[in-house]
Formats: structure tokens, C-alpha cells, sequence
């Protein structure tokens, strides 16, 4: 058991609602192979129509008339979406969109004031995190959540799931779950060795740098065994070199027979990883279809491709955002400027 | 109205002198001024771990320590046969004495140290209640004879039935919740503006109590120019607060856990300060303790509980005022809504906590002056005033000013008006119960919002 | 030179004492919820209240045995902290701090108050309960033993010993605990919560479990206290007592098993030295009585404490034989 460190071995738990689908890897061997994908995913989406609800041939997650308003504000109100299993989803569109919303309310995270959604035909409404968790659907988030003052090691050991020691009385007992503590370790130093963080492993998390962090964070999902795993933002503030790497391993997740779900700004990843992508703005999703597919739609042109492309989108929103803010306050303070900084008002003109 | 009565000194009653300045001969003057100063140099000196031991032969040795005191209503005369009980800092019972036929007793103390003294609520004759708890904890000096005093009501407040009665108590109860949401809005803005859960801020109150019962009672000063004064102090106070010790720290990084707890140390420390200089005692302010009660129909009044909403009134609509119409104003609230931004919109942020310390401070000695001319000014009056404004401003939302004025105001007709159902002395308890139902409902508060996770 | 080295045996001995005994207990509860799991627990004197009104209120007023009193205290302080985490365990942290500190307060005047009085006897309180636990000691306990030149008498050094004994059984508990993975999950728990909820772990229960167990460490402290001392007055459970264990678990070192173990030691020894020793300067007239009267020292430990909390909490964060490094990654 200890040797078969792949998500979807013996020691999977809770995955008792995966058999059927048939989007599995090969078998142990199939963390490493990177030279032979399989996109059977892109394959079956091939000849669906680009339209926006459109039925997917093998849902993993069902979202229907979900809808969640702060205040006046409604950030996130989508009425039909589905995501093939087994594949790479890219969520896209501008900051502000309800991409991160979406992602805390299909995780239990937040809830929604209508709608139900579902994963393998179980609904995960009224669900809190960690049930949605057990089920096998994990995610990252934006701000890395790294859990600094532990070592490296002690948090891909968190990732694991059903741990026997994890309950207060026979925490007590080291007999009763020392061996499989032994197991975990072992899976957690094969993830390690593989996300390169295997050197690390008695470093405190807050001594990782961003991009090691955004790394040690997949690993410990991974950890868990889970059937989906939902990326908020894997490559921000990532360096280059390690963009690659974070990219492998996104693809080989697909490998394993995951289905990934990714929220990303940078087009260019998008792209390259995506199966099918998303694409929300205002809290609607106005278009989906394969990456090609996403350039030439006019909606999206429309909402916010059409003056940006490649750009790095979240500085252009921030100064939107900003601009917008000063303009408020300015309207507030009359005609006195000097609370303002005046450096950014030309900027916004400019653009 | 009616009030305790008491009695100190050795020499017995001098009508028409104010008590607090009574004191045994051969005290000196007033700890006021430079021995003020000194005492506390000395203490601080210490706590810093700077006094060394050097040996000495000398053992002075003053007895005569004493507790004494009155139990009387204007409405009944002195009672007599009441049983007071004294008891040592740690629970050993030290006599237990009945009031003779002037309503009076005293009780020898073995020495000096903190004594509490207990009244048998069973031996009031019908009518005559506790206005707050039947003890009182007293801290005696060397040598010294201590008066203690047991508030009581004669009922000529309550009378005339339960719907009278809650209107006096609604009445009481938006006077007291004015007064917390006056304490309330620079915890709330300084939570706003820092995020710091500011633990200390019950000590501003006292500090400005204090700092008024000194001016006024010791150096003489008419109240009004006292309480203006210990506003000065109070935004001095805050002030220095900022200046010295959370600036430097939100410089260091520290987090909001660990301010956390500074402010729970600094709070510890400003209370027992207070204490160690002002004594275990509580004292009312000069000109003011006689107030009696006006009828205004339905509820009565004493003028200076009047002058006491009037005031509160004005100075929370100018608060309101600034927030919305000037420049400071808006800046807060802008602070307090989205740090990051204010700050990249050109706002300086410093100067703006600073300004929200000292008005923080300057409000909180206000409170702390308005709850010493009802409740009298004791070390402790702060604290336990902090954790009903802790209510009020959880009531009304965490960091918003508008919502601490409502919630303090409910919590303090809330408080006044439990009364109804249950005794005065456990009447804080309803607030924190309140408080904890709030939590239950809703946590954001009445004004606040759900925050984002992720 | 006598003055001094009898200050120090009378630290000392108040280092060994049941005081340090009952801050240490306090202490432990609070570095199971504070230092391990982050809750912010700032009631933690009303547990310990619970504790030793649970056998005082048991034997004297119910006549139940000792026994059985001490499972009403540590039943007492387990519906306590369920009431008081049910609400606020899913809210912020300094929510939870709001509601423990009001309850604590609240708690205190309840107890002390006149219609609490058939029950608690008021600001009186209840003595002569400890009669059946002192018996069991195997030596004379109204015979004074010296030890080290401080005299203690038999019963002291029997509530002492027992009081040690929960200390190690509880350090050893805590230590059990934290080494495994229940232990883990506590700790990340402080790190980020929602990073812990995102893999699967119900934050909530962990939270309820660390401040059940921390709550039962508190009524085991106020038991040893109410024994210690033979009564129980609501006035001797002031809240500044809660903070006076913080510092001891923050000058011994939070999430290090005999942190608060030796923060309690070290902090009883102090406050005693600094006590013992100022009344010493003052009766010498070293110290001008003028300046500081006796009853003023009474004060100073608590001003104490708060420099201290604030000095320890600035400059060493990690207590005094803490690792510094592992402190400053603290992000919050």
C-alpha cells in the first residue's frame, strides 16, 4: 500500500463514487509520464456547440440558478453550468467577476442565496467545507494558505484523509494509528520529492518562498486523494521558472484522471493547460467553450478581451478599481485635493 | 434621589465639608502633585525590575486602622441593627458588627491591607433596597481610618407602580447607554482604523475620572473646567498611546494577537497604577453628590444626570457631524473602511489614527467624568465599563462609529431595564448575556457586513 | 543578607506552592486553547471558579461526597465551554475572547450577588469542604514539616503533592496529544482555519474539543486553589488572574508542553520575591512610606504582570527560552 503513492490506489477513501467513469490513470507508474497525454477530455468536448450551459457528456460538477448577493451587489449568478470530468476547466474573466465567490460556494465556503449544485449527482448544498472536502473536491486558494509554523512535512500530513490519530481519544493510543501515520509519511515524502519540495521537508512552511508555498499547497490537496481540485490562481506571484513546473504538474493531475478546475488571469496558461474554459464577468458566465474557441467569441471581446488582451489583467482592474475609489472620495471632499494622490489621474485617461 | 451615607475620620461628622478631602492628621495633603508623580515614578521604577534591596534596621509600626460608616436614607433616618460584615483580602472574617441607633459602625482591622465589607441585605427594614451590590471592596492605608459606603435606595425612585417604574428605567437607560456609546466610539474607531481589539480603553475612562476627581477635588477647580481639562488629558493619553507604543508596534509587524494581549498587559498595568495612586476608594466629584431629584411626571431626574444626557446628546451629534461633513471625518471613515486603499488615495494614514486616538481618549475621559458623576469615581470603574462597550459595539458591528451608538444604546436601556425581571446587583450579567445572544444571531452586528473569504 | 535569603525561601516556596500549582493548571488549559489551537480564551478564571465552587457547593451546601463534588466542577466547566463555544467558535477570534471575558465577569457577580446567595453564600462564600480530601493524606497534616528552610504544613504539602501530580499527568497528556495527529490538526487550526476546513477537517469540533479539555484543566486549578486556600469566595476568582496565567504560559512559552509549567514557577517566585522584598524596603524605611504604603504592594503584581505581558509580548514573543525564528513566522 505504502508503494502506491497515486491518488486513486488502495488507500484511496471516500472515492467510492468514482468507479465508473473510466478517466482513470494507467496505474502508479503514471505520475511521471508526461510524454503521452491523455486528453480524452478534450477529445469528448471536441464537438459540443459553444454556448453557455451547454450539457457536458460527463459532468463531474452540476451548478444550477446559483446565485449570491453581497449587499446590493450580485457577485456571482450563474444558471446552468457543467464540468467534464476528467479534464482541465478554465475559469476566467475579469477581477470582480465572482470567480473566487464561486469557488467558496461550490466548496461550502460561503453560501448562496439560491440554486443547488451537485458533484457525481450528490448535492453539495447546505455542505460545509470540510464535507465537501471528504468527498474528494479540494482546493487552493488565492492568498496561499501555508501553514507556517508547521514543517513542510507535518503539512502534507495534514492532507491526508480518515486519519485514525485525527480523533481525540485514540490520539491518545500511538499504537492505534502509528502505522498508518508510517503510510501517510511515506506518500507524503513520494508527492515531496515529486513538487521538489523533498529537501525542505523539516523547514518551517513560512520560510518556503510564494512560488514553493503555491507548490506545497497543491501537494497537501493532493494528499487528500481527491477527484477534484479546484485552483484558485496557481501562478500568481509565482516566478517564471517555477511557472513551468507549476504547469506540469497541473497537466499531470489530468493524468491521474482529476478534474481540475483553475481560476488564472495569464492567457497565454490558459491556454496551454485548459480543456474547456469558463469565462465569468459581472457574476454571469457570458461564454464557454474550448481555449480557441474563447478569442473569437464577441461577449467576451465585449466585457473585457477586446482593449487588454495578454495583459496582465488584475493592475489594469486594481487601477479601475482604485481610480473609481478616488473619484468617489473626490466627489466627498469637493474640490480639495490634497487627501488624493495626484500621481494617478492622468493614468487613468491614459488608458 | 436618595444615597448613601457614610462616615470617616476620627474626629467625626464636620457638616458641610466634603468628605474626600477629609483626612486623618498628619497625612499631608491630598496625594496630589508631585507625590502623585513620585509614587508613581517609584512604582514604575519598580516594575521595571530597578529597585535594589539594601538592609535596614528601622520597623515602624502605626495601629489604629479602621473601617467605619452610615446606614441611613434621606427617606428612613439611620437603621439600625444592620450587619456588617469585614472580611480580609483572602476571606477570613475579621468582625462582624450591628449599626447602633445612629445607623453607625466601625470596625477595628488587624492592619493595613484590603478589607471587604458586606452588608446583610435581610437586616433592611421593607423599602430600603441596595442601588448596587451589599459589598465593597476597600483598600486601608497605614494607620488610616477608612469610610465605606453602601449605596441604598429608598424606593422614592421606583415608587408608583411597573409601568412608571419602566419609564424611569428607560429614561436611566438611555442615559447610561449615551454614556457608553460616548466611551464606545474610539474603541469602535480605533478597531475601525487599526484593527486592534483595544483591551486598555476602559482605563481611559478612569483616566479621565480620575484625572477630573484630582483637578476638581484636590486642586479645587470647578468641575466643568475640570472635565475640559481631563478631556486635554484623556487625548493626551491617547495620544501617547499611539505615539509610544502602537505606531512603534504596527511598525514592527506585531500581529493582532499579540496586540491583543498588549493591551490586556497595558490595561492591567493603567488599572493598578490607578489603584496604587488613587486608592481603593470611591469618591464623588465636589459640588455635585447632593444633586437632588427634579419630577418631570412620569420619571425623575437629578439635574446633573440631565446635564449628562444633554451632554452626551451634543457631543455624539458633533461626532456624527465631523465623521460625515469634514475632512478628518471622511478620511476616518475611509480608513476604517479599506486601510490599503485610503492609503494609496494619498490619505495619511498615521495622522488619521492619531487623530481618531485623541479623540478616542478625549471621549472616553468625557464618559469616564459623566459615569464618576452618577456612579462615583473609582479604579476600576473603566473596566467594568469595557466589557458593556465591548456589547454595544459588538451589537452595533465591529469598526463602524454609527453602529456603537446604537448598540450602546441599547445595551444600556437593556441593562437599566432588566431590572424589571431581575435584582440591580447581577444587572451586568443581562448585558453580557445580551451580548452573547447577539453573537448567536448575529454576529456582524446590527450595521455590519459579512466579511470574504479566500 | 538574612532578609534576602529568607525573601528567596519565601519565593520559592511560593514557587511550589498550591498558587503556582493552580496558575500552572491555568495555564496548561490556556496554552491548550491559546498556543495550540488560537482561541483566545480570556475567562478562563470562571472554569476555574466552577471548579471550586463544584466541591464547595457539592460538600457544603448538598452534602455530597468530596468525590463526587469534583465531578460536578469538571462537569460544570464542560457544559460551560460548550455554551460559550457553541456561538462563537465559528465567528473571528476576538469574538470569542469578548464572550469568554464578559462571561467570566458575569459569572463572578452572579456568584457574589444577593439572590446567588442561598447557593454560593454570597460575597462570603463557602469553606470547611475540604475536610475528607485532607484526611487521606498519609502523613500528620496539623504537624508543620521544614523543608528547605520554609515550614509547610502537612496539608499544604498535601495539596501541593497532589496538585504536582495533576500538573505532570496533565503536562503528559498535553504532550501525548500534541504528538499526534490530533495535535497536528490543532495547530494548523492556529495557522489558518480555513486551510484546514479545505482539506476535510471539521474545525469546529477540534475548537470545541480544545476548549472543553482547556476549560477542565481551569476547574482542575480552581479545585486546587479552593482546597489549597479551604474556601471559596466568587472574589478571589478576579479576571486579572486569567491574565496572570497568560503570562506565565507566555514567559515559559506558548505551544511548548512545560511552558506554562515553568512560566507559573518562575512567575510565583518573582511576584513573591517582589512582594516579600518591597514590603521588606518599605518596613526598613528604605523606601519612604510616604511614597508606597504596604497596602500598595498588594497592587504592584499585577502592575507587574501587564509591563511584563507587554515586554514579553514586544520584545520576546517567544517566552524566555523560546526559538525566536519560529515566532516572527507568525503572519498575523
Amino acid at each position: 500500500m505504502p508503494a502506491d503513492p497515486t491518488p486513486h490506489g488502495a488507500t484511496a477513501s471516500g472515492a467510492g463514487t468514482s468507479g465508473e467513469s473510466g478517466y482513470h490513470p494507467e496505474r502508479a507508474g503514471g505520475w511521471t509520464s508526461g510524454d503521452a497525454p491523455q486528453r480524452l477530455a478534450q477529445v469528448a468536448l471536441r464537438d459540443l456547440p459553444w454556448e453557455v450551459g451547454v450539457a457536458k457528456p460527463d459532468p463531474a460538477v452540476v451548478v444550477d440558478g446559483v446565485t449570491r448577493t453581497f449587499g446590493g451587489l450580485t457577485a456571482v449568478s450563474v444558471d446552468h453550468l457543467e464540468v467534464q470530468r476528467g479534464g482541465i476547466t478554465g475559469l476566467i474573466g475579469p477581477n470582480g467577476a465572482g470567480k473566487t465567490t464561486l469557488f467558496n460556494l461550490l466548496t461550502g465556503f460561503d453560501q448562496p442565496d439560491t440554486g443547488t449544485w451537485s458533484f457525481n449527482g450528490q448535492s453539495l448544498g447546505k455542505m460545509s467545507p470540510h464535507q465537501v472536502a471528504r468527498l474528494g473536491v479540494v482546493r487552493t486558494f488565492q492568498l496561499t494558505k501555508a501553514l507556517s509554523r508547521l514543517t513542510v512535512l507535518q503539512n502534507m500530513l495534514l492532507g491526508a484523509q480518515d486519519q485514525r490519530g485525527e480523533s481525540f481519544f485514540r490520539a491518545l493510543v500511538p499504537g492505534t494509528w502509528c502505522a498508518q501515520e508510517k503510510a501517510n509519511t511515506e506518500k507524503a515524502m513520494d508527492l515531496l520529492r515529486r513538487f521538489k519540495l523533498d529537501a525542505k521537508k523539516d523547514d518551517f512552511a513560512g520560510t518556503l518562498s510564494g512560488g514553493q508555498r503555491k507548490l506545497l499547497e497543491m501537494a497537501r490537496a493532493l494528499m487528500s486523494d481527491p477527484q477534484v481540485v479546484m485552483l484558485d490562481e496557481p501562478m500568481a506571484g509565482v516566478n517564471p521558472a517555477l511557472t513551468q513546473s507549476l504547469l506540469g504538474h497541473v497537466k499531470d493531475l489530468r493524468e491521474q484522471g482529476m478534474t481540475v478546475i483553475f481560476v488564472e488571469h495569464d492567457m497565454d496558461v490558459v491556454r496551454d493547460i485548459s480543456d474547456w474554459v469558463v469565462v465569468m464577468a459581472a457574476g454571469r458566465i457570458i461564454a464557454e467553450g474550448p481555449p480557441e474557441s474563447i478569442s473569437q467569441n464577441q461577449a467576451v471581446v465585449d466585457a473585457y478581451l477586446g482593449a487588454h488582451h495578454d495583459a496582465p489583467l488584475t493592475v489594469e482592474e486594481e487601477d479601475q478599481v482604485l481610480a473609481e475609489a478616488e473619484r468617489t472620495i473626490a466627489r466627498e471632499q469637493g474640490s480639495d485635493g490634497d487627501v488624493l494622490g495626484s500621481e494617478r489621474g492622468p493614468e487613468r485617461t491614459d488608458r | 434621589m436618595t444615597h448613601a451615607v457614610h462616615r470617616a475620620g476620627r474626629h467625626g461628622r464636620r457638616p458641610g465639608q466634603p468628605w474626600p478631602l477629609q483626612r486623618p492628621p498628619g497625612r499631608g495633603r491630598p496625594p496630589g502633585g508631585h507625590r502623585v508623580v513620585v509614587r508613581l515614578l517609584l512604582v514604575l521604577a519598580f516594575g521595571l525590575g530597578l529597585a535594589a534591596f539594601s538592609p535596614g534596621v528601622a520597623h515602624a509600626e502605626t495601629a489604629g486602622e479602621q473601617l467605619s460608616g452610615t446606614v441611613q436614607t434621606s427617606r428612613s433616618g439611620p437603621i439600625e441593627d444592620v450587619q456588617i460584615e469585614v472580611a480580609a483580602a483572602d476571606g477570613t472574617e475579621i468582625e462582624s458588627v450591628e449599626t447602633d441607633e445612629d445607623g453607625r459602625w466601625t470596625v477595628e482591622l488587624p492592619g493595613p491591607g484590603e478589607y471587604t465589607v458586606t452588608l446583610d441585605e435581610g437586616d433592611l427594614p421593607d423599602g430600603v433596597e441596595l442601588s448596587n451590590t451589599n459589598t465593597r471592596t476597600v483598600t486601608v492605608d497605614e494607620g488610616r481610618r477608612q469610610a465605606v459606603i453602601i449605596g441604598l435606595e429608598d424606593g422614592s425612585r421606583g415608587a408608583g407602580g411597573g409601568g412608571v417604574r419602566a419609564v424611569q428605567l428607560l429614561v436611566d437607560g438611555i442615559r447610561f447607554g449615551l454614556l457608553i456609546a460616548m466611551a464606545a466610539v474610539g474603541l469602535s474607531l480605533i478597531f475601525g482604523t487599526t484593527g486592534l481589539t483595544n483591551f486598555a480603553h476602559g482605563e481611559l475612562v478612569t483616566i479621565g475620572a480620575v484625572a477630573a476627581w484630582y483637578i476638581n477635588v484636590s486642586g479645587g477647580v470647578n468641575l466643568i473646567v475640570a472635565t475640559v481639562l481631563a478631556m486635554v488629558v484623556g487625548a493626551a493619553v491617547g495620544a501617547l498611546n499611539e505615539l509610544a507604543l502602537w505606531r512603534p508596534l504596527r511598525r514592527r509587524g506585531t500581529g493582532l494577537i499579540a496586540a491583543l494581549v498588549v493591551s490586556i498587559g497595558l490595561s492591567l498595568l493603567l488599572r493598578y497604577l490607578i489603584q496604587v495612586v488613587y486608592g481603593g476608594r470611591s469618591s464623588p466629584y465636589q459640588g455635585f453628590q447632593g444633586g437632588r431629584a427634579v419630577d418631570y411626571g412620569i420619571f425623575t431626574m437629578t439635574n446633573a444626570d440631565l446635564v449628562s444626557v444633554i451632554i452626551s446628546v451634543v457631543v455624539l451629534v458633533l461626532v456624527a457631524l465631523m465623521l460625515q461633513r469634514t475632512k478628518i471625518g471622511k478620511a476616518m471613515r475611509a480608513v476604517s473602511d479599506n486601510r490599503d486603499l485610503a492609503a494609496s488615495s494619498g490619505i495619511d494614514v498615521n495622522r488619521v489614527i492619531l487623530v481618531v486616538w485623541m479623540m478616542g481618549g478625549a471621549l472616553a475621559a468625557l464618559g469616564g467624568v459623566l459615569l464618576g458623576l452618577s456612579d462615583q469615581v473609582q479604579w476600576d470603574m473603566g473596566f467594568r465599563l469595557l466589557l458593556l462597550m465591548f456589547a454595544g459595539v459588538t451589537l452595533g458591528g465591529l469598526g463602524t462609529a454609527y453602529g456603537a451608538l446604537v448598540g450602546s444604546l441599547i445595551v444600556g436601556v437593556f441593562v437599566q431595564m432588566s431590572t424589571l425581571v431581575i435584582p440591580n446587583d447581577v444587572k451586568y450579567v443581562g448585558g453580557l448575556l445580551l451580548l452573547i445572544v447577539i453573537l448567536v444571531i448575529r454576529p456582524q452586528g446590527i450595521l455590519g457586513s459579512r466579511a470574504r473569504i479566500g | 543578607m538574612a532578609d534576602l535569603l529568607n525573601a528567596l525561601a519565601v519565593a520559592g516556596k511560593s514557587a511550589l506552592g498550591f498558587q503556582a500549582i493552580f496558575f500552572a493548571l491555568l495555564a496548561i488549559g490556556i496554552n491548550v486553547q491559546f498556543g495550540y489551537a488560537g482561541l483566545l480564551n480570556f475567562g478562563q478564571i470562571a472554569f476555574a471558579m466552577l471548579g471550586g465552587f463544584g466541591i464547595a457547593i457539592s460538600v457544603s451546601k448538598w452534602g455530597i461526597p468530596f468525590w463526587a463534588g469534583v465531578l460536578v466542577g469538571l462537569a460544570a466547566a464542560v457544559v460551560l465551554a460548550l455554551l460559550l463555544g457553541l456561538p462563537t467558535l465559528r465567528l473571528r477570534a476576538d469574538y470569542l475572547a469578548i464572550a469568554t471575558i464578559a462571561t467570566a465577569e458575569g459569572l463572578r457577580l452572579l456568584f457574589r450577588s444577593v439572590s446567588a446567595t442561598p447557593v454560593t453564600n454570597g460575597t462570603r462564600g463557602l469553606s470547611g469542604f475540604n475536610g475528607d480530601f485532607i484526611a487521606l493524606a498519609p502523613w500528620n497534616t496539623s504537624q508543620r514539616y521544614s523543608i528547605l528552610g520554609t515550614s509547610w504544613s502537612g496539608g499544604e504539602l498535601w495539596v501541593a503533592a497532589i496538585g504536582w501530580l495533576l500538573v505532570i499527568l496533565g503536562s503528559l497528556l498535553v504532550f501525548l496529544l500534541m504528538r499526534s495527529p490530533w495535535g497536528r490538526v490543532l495547530k494548523s487550526i492556529r495557522e489558518d482555519e480555513d486551510a484546514v476546513r479545505s482539506l476535510g477537517k471539521n474545525v469546529y469540533v477540534y475548537k470545541m474539543q480544545a476548549l472543553v479539555l482547556g476549560g477542565v484543566f481551569g476547574a482542575l486549578g480552581g479545585m486546587v486553589y479552593a482546597v489549597g486556600t479551604g474556601s471559596a469566595v466568587p472574589d478571589q476568582y478576579q479576571n486579572a488572574n486569567t491574565f496572570l496565567a497568560y503570562a506565565a504560559l507566555i514567559l515559559g512559552g506558548a505551544a511548548r508542553v512545560l511552558g506554562p509549567v515553568i512560566g507559573a514557577m518562575i512567575l510565583l517566585f518573582i511576584l513573591q520575591f517582589a512582594d516579600t522584598g518591597l514590603r521588606l524596603l518599605i518596613s526598613n524605611g528604605v523606601i519612604p512610606e510616604d511614597l508606597l504604603s504596604s497596602t500598595d504592594v498588594a497592587q504592584i503584581r499585577f502592575i507587574l504582570v501587564g509591563v511584563g505581558l507587554m515586554l514579553l509580548l514586544i520584545f520576546r514573543p517567544q517566552g524566555i527560552f523560546g526559538d525566536r525564528r519560529e515566532v516572527m513566522l507568525d503572519a498575523r
